[in-house]
C-alpha cells in the first residue's frame, strides 16, 4: 500500500467538498507509466478500497473516512419507503426487524455476502459501490479497457467467471449481489451535494453499462456522497425470494444468483412479477420476456420453468462460461417456486 | 479452468509495521479544498506517521504509525501482540480476527488510524482473572488445532459466538466460522469444542 493522507471530517458538506474523485477516475488517472499518486477518494468501510490500494490500483493522495458523519447509518420509515442510511453496515441491515419483515429476501442475501467480519465493517453503500472482480481489472500487470487501456483481455481470454449478457465490451459481472435484490424491489439511490442538493435516482438508472462508459460501473460524480437507498413499502400481496449458487457454499461471490418479487392476488395468480439475475452481465439483468411470462399465472413448476428457460434468450456465452446458463435456469426456476411458496 | 485463486499474482507476503520514510512522499500531501471553509473540517494526518491511541484488551495504547498502517500491522509491530496471524491480508481467510466492541472484524481489512475509540480485544485479552475463555479450554480440550495459524482467528470467532448466545446450535456455530480457513481442515473439532464449551454452559 502506498502513503496517503487521512482525514475524518463529521459533516457531510466538508466530506463532499474534499472529495475531488472518485475511486473509478482516480484509478483510470493512475497510469502504468506515471505510478503518481491521484486524488481523495471516499472511504466508508474501507474493505474494497484497501483491497484496491494494497494492490496499488489505486493510490490516493487523500482518504476521506465517511465513518464520523452522524446519521448515515440509520434505517427509518417514510411515508411509502424505507430510508435506509448508505453508511449502515451489511450486518445491521440483516438484523433489523423491518428489513427481516418486509425485505426478506434482502436479509438472506446480506446473510449470505462475505463472511460474519466482512458484515460487521463493510457498508451497504461501499457494496453497490465496489468495483468488479474480473481478475484481469485486479491485478496490476494488465491495463485493460475498464482501467484507462485499450484491451478487454477476458472476451478472449480466461472467462469463467465473466458475463453471458451484455458482454461485447467489457464481460464484467457486477460485483454487488446486494444490488441483484435491490434492483429487483425498485430501490432508488439518493445522492448529495457539496452544497447539500440531493438527487434521487432508480438504482437501476444509477448503474451504467460498459456500453454507456466501460471505466465506470455508475453515475457517481466527484464530490457526491450516496447517502441513502429507499426501498418502496411492499404491498401484502407481494412474495419475494433471493437464492444464489456458488462455488463454495460462503464466503465467496455468486456464480449466478437470482431475486424474485411475485405479486400474488387472492387466489394465488400472479399480477406482476420481477426478476433480476446477478453475476450475469455488467449490471443486474432484468430478463424482461421471461418477467411477461409470469403475469396472469399460478406459479407452479411448469410456470416457473418455462420463465426460467425464457430467462436465457439472447445470452452470449464466451469461451469458458456456458456453464452458467444450466445454473441461471436453475437458480430461477427455484426461486419463482420459493417466492411463490416461501419455506 | 483455472482457479481464481492462481490466477492472481501474489508476490506480496505479509509485510510488518510500516516503514516511515519509505515510499514517494514528497508533493503528496493534500491541500484542503478551497470550498470546505467549515469549521467541522478535520485537518488530514499523515502520510508521515501519526500519534494514535488504541484501546487494546482494557488498556489505551499509544504509539506512531502511517495512516496506511492497518489494524493488523499495527497489533503485531508497534504493540508487539503477535497472537494475531495475518495469512491472506485480504480479509478472505479471517486468520487475523479480532473484536471491535465486541463484534468479530478481519484486523487485516481496517486501517489502524480509522479503529478511533472502539475497543480492541485480541486473543491476548481473551483470559479473564487468570481464566482460560471456555473456548480456548474446549479447544485445548478438543485438540481443534493442528498447525494453529488460523486458531487464534477461530477462537475469536467461537468465543464471540459463546459470548453473544451461551447455547448456539449447531448451524451458529458454522455460520460464524463460516469466514475462516484452515488449511489443516480441523473444522470437525473446532465445531465439537464449540459445542461442548456450550455444554458446560448448560450444566
Ligand atoms: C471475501 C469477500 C467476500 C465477499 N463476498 C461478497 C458477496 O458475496 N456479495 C457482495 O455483494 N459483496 C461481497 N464482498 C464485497 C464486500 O461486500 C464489499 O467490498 C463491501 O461491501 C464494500 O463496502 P465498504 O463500506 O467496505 O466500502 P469501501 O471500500 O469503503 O468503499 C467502496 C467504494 O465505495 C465508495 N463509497 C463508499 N461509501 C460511499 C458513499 N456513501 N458515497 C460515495 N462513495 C462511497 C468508495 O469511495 C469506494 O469507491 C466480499 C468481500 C470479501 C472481502
Ligand atoms: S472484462 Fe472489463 S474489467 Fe475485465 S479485462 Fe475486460 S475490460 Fe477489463
Amino acid at each position: 500500500m502506498k502513503r496517503f493522507a487521512w482525514t475524518q471530517p463529521t459533516s457531510l458538506a466538508s466530506a463532499a467538498a474534499f472529495a475531488e474523485t472518485t475511486v473509478a477516475d482516480a484509478m483510470v488517472a493512475l497510469r502504468p507509466d506515471t505510478h503518481a499518486g491521484h486524488g481523495a477518494v471516499l472511504q466508508a468501510g474501507g474493505i474494497d478500497n484497501l483491497d484496491l490500494m494494497k494492490e496499488e490500483l489505486l493510490q490516493p493522495n487523500l482518504v476521506i473516512s465517511l465513518r464520523a458523519i452522524p446519521g448515515l447509518d440509520k434505517i427509518e420509515k417514510q411515508e411509502a419507503s424505507w430510508r435506509i442510511g448508505a453508511g449502515t453496515t451489511l450486518m445491521a441491515v440483516a438484523g433489523h426487524p423491518a428489513v427481516q419483515a418486509r425485505f426478506p429476501a434482502l436479509a438472506t442475501c446480506l446473510n449470505q455476502s462475505g463472511s460474519p467480519q466482512i458484515r460487521a465493517v463493510a457498508t451497504l453503500g461501499g457494496n453497490l459501490l465496489q468495483r468488479p472482480r474480473c481478475w484481469y481489472f485486479r491485478s496490476i500487470a494488465f491495463d485493460c479497457l475498464r482501467k484507462g487501456g485499450g484491451h478487454c483481455f477476458a472476451i478472449l481470454g480466461e472467462n469463467a467467471y465473466h458475463a453471458v449478457f451484455d458482454n461485447e465490451v467489457c464481460a464484467i459481472v457486477h460485483p454487488s449481489s446486494v444490488a441483484t435484490v435491490l434492483v429487483a424491489l425498485g430501490a432508488s439511490v439518493e445522492l448529495t451535494g457539496p452544497n447539500g442538493a440531493t438527487r434521487r435516482l432508480l438504482l437501476e438508472d444509477f448503474l451504467v453499462r460498459p456500453k454507456q462508459n466501460v471505466r465506470r460501473e455508475n453515475d457517481l460524480q466527484p464530490r457526491e456522497i450516496l447517502t441513502a437507498i429507499l426501498l418502496p413499502n411492499p404491498s401484502a400481496s407481494v412474495r419475494m425470494a433471493y437464492l444464489r449458487l456458488g462455488e463454495k457454499q460462503a464466503f465467496d461471490w455468486p456464480l449466478v444468483d437470482a431475486a424474485v418479487i411475485l405479486e400474488l392476488d387472492a387466489s394465488s395468480v400472479c399480477r406482476q412479477g420481477v426478476i433480476c439475475l446477478g453475476a450475469v452481465a455488467p449490471t443486474p439483468y432484468r430478463p424482461r420476456a421471461a418477467e411477461a411470462t409470469l403475469a396472469g399465472k399460478v406459479i407452479d413448476v411448469p410456470t416457473a420453468r418455462s420463465a426460467a428457460r425464457t430467462a436465457l434468450d439472447g445470452a452470449m456465452p464466451l469461451a469458458h462460461n456456458e456453464f452458467k446458463l444450466p445454473l441461471i435456469e436453475t437458480v430461477l426456476r427455484r426461486a419463482i417456486l420459493r417466492a411463490a411458496n416461501p419455506v | 479452468m483455472i482457479s481464481r485463486r492462481t490466477f492472481i499474482p501474489r508476490s506480496d507476503l505479509p509485510v510488518a509495521a510500516a516503514r516511515p520514510g519509505s515510499g514517494a512522499a514528497g508533493d503528496r500531501s493534500p491541500k484542503e479544498p478551497e470550498t470546505a471553509t467549515r469549521r467541522d473540517v478535520i485537518a488530514a494526518q499523515g502520510p508521515d506517521a501519526v500519534a494514535m491511541t488504541l484501546t487494546v484488551n482494557g488498556i489505551a495504547r499509544m504509539f506512531e504509525a502511517e495512516p496506511r498502517v492497518t489494524l493488523a500491522e499495527a497489533l503485531r509491530g508497534a504493540l508487539a501482540l503477535t497472537g494475531t496471524k495475518i495469512a491472506c491480508n485480504r480479509g478472505t481467510c479471517s486468520s487475523c480476527t479480532v473484536w471491535l466492541d465486541g463484534t468479530p472484524i478481519v484486523s487485516c481489512m481496517i486501517l489502524a488510524v480509522d479503529v478511533g475509540n472502539r475497543a480492541v480485544t485480541t486473543i491476548e485479552g481473551l483470559i479473564r482473572d487468570g481464566n482460560l475463555h471456555p473456548a480456548q479450554a474446549a479447544f485445548i480440550g478438543h485438540d481443534a488445532i493442528q498447525c494453529g495459524f488460523c486458531t487464534p482467528g477461530m477462537v475469536m470467532s467461537c468465543a464471540a459466538l459463546l459470548d453473544r448466545d451461551p447455547r448456539p446450535t449447531r448451524d451458529a456455530v458454522l455460520a460464524a466460522i463460516s469466514g475462516h480457513l484452515c488449511r489443516c481442515g480441523t473444522y470437525p473439532h473446532v465445531v465439537a469444542a464449540t459445542l461442548a464449551a456450550s455444554e458446560e454452559a448448560k450444566s
